[in-house]
């Protein structure tokens, strides 16, 4: 059963990205962003969500499943971003104020989301982790620290490479740029916390604290541009309002960020596979994989 | 199609270094961090064979 769920996500998944690359037009846009997400959520529910927060909430049982999962959602990252970067490229519009430098959005505004999306996913895990005190929560939220420093990272540098043909200047002390790198260096400190602590599961209880307590920075740099007077432009989409940009970049923004969204389930797979083999190396079930097979 | 020709796709409107930067450095980012995945999950994996065998020739004696 969940194998046709996690099938039948896929394929509502690519059929949502697919008739966003035939059927241009706002009109369609919010059907196919719909499919797309439907389809990803019902992946992510047949057994990657379930598995983990339920009832097989072990390292030995969720170790063979992210395995199997990996190369599904590596595959939509590809194809999505394949869309997306055509769409970013050939189909969307020279901007009238920006001229071809708006492109930059197509990665930039993708990498800030992400920054955010995985910094509440990381500190949910934590806070699971904390609560149930269940060992593969806390691993997941191991796993997708250095995914989000990285975007956010990207975030930053795109940001300042906009911002200097834009605004004059690689960076200003303002209110988006600042909050944003504070949520940087949260990344950072959450992985150093971790590392230095030699007890892992002590190392989990520390840095969920600081996980959770840093979440307060995520509404910051979202409401950021409205309370704040800053440098940076508003937020290119709102809730409730008519996007207002060409509909093609917007297109091509929701596939790009989708592609990193696949791409970062993908990556915290890999490493939340590695963080149990190197944690649980003296485990039976651990043992047993080495036995079996070549290295 | 946006391009005369390639020439003006990779000039970007005169704003070919942000633009390229942008996308080659997201683009390094994320073949660094696969790389640097796959070969952790190598060795995991070699440390944990290791192991077990020790593990197997320890109950043999």
């Amino acid at each position: 059963m969940k194998k046709i769920i996690f099938a039948l996500g896929f394929v509502i998944a690519i059929a949502g990205a697919g008739l966003m690359l035939f059927v241009h037009g706002a009109k369609y846009l919010s059907v196919n962003i719909a499919l797309v997400m439907l389809g990803a959520a019902l992946m992510r529910q047949s057994a990657y969500f379930a598995d983990t927060l339920f009832h097989n909430a072990s390292p030995q049982t969720f170790y063979p499943t992210a395995g199997k999962m990996i190369p599904w959602f590596a595959w939509l990252a590809v194809i999505m971003a394949a869309y997306g970067l055509y769409i970013s490229f050939a189909i969307a519009p020279t901007d009238f104020q920006q001229g071809e430098a708006y492109r930059i959005i197509f990665v930039h505004v993708p990498a800030a989301w992400m920054s955010m999306v995985i910094y509440l996913a990381m500190a949910f895990w934590a806070a699971v982790g904390l609560a149930l005190n269940s060992r593969l929560s806390a691993m997941m939220a191991q796993a997708l620290a250095p995914t989000g420093a990285i975007f956010t990272f990207l975030a930053l540098v795109t940001g300042s490479l906009w911002g200097k043909p834009m605004w004059g200047t690689y960076w200003v002390w303002d209110a988006r740029l600042t909050s944003e790198l504070i949520l940087l260096f949260l990344y950072l400190g959450f992985i150093a916390l971790q590392a230095s602590i030699d007890d892992p599961r002590k190392a989990d209880r520390a840095g969920a604290l600081l996980a959770i307590v840093g979440t307060v920075m995520v509404p910051i740099i979202y409401g950021s541009v409205k309370w704040w007077n800053t440098l940076h432009q508003g937020s290119s989409i709102n809730m409730g309002a008519a996007p207002k940009m060409a509909s093609t970049m917007f297109e091509a923004m929701i596939l790009m960020a989708l592609a990193f969204w696949m791409y970062t389930i993908a990556v915290a797979l890999m490493r939340v596979r590695c963080i149990m083999l190197e944690r649980e190396r003296h485990a039976n079930w651990v043992k047993s994989i080495g036995s079996e097979g070549k290295p | 199609m946006q391009w005369q020709s390639w020439q003006a796709f990779f000039n970007m409107g005169g704003y070919a270094f942000f633009v390229w930067t942008s996308f080659g450095l997201t683009a390094l980012c994320v073949i660094w961090e696969v790389i640097a995945l796959r070969s952790r999950n190598k060795e995991a994996l070699r440390l944990t064979h290791l192991l077990a065998q020790d593990a197997f020739d320890f109950s043999q004696e």
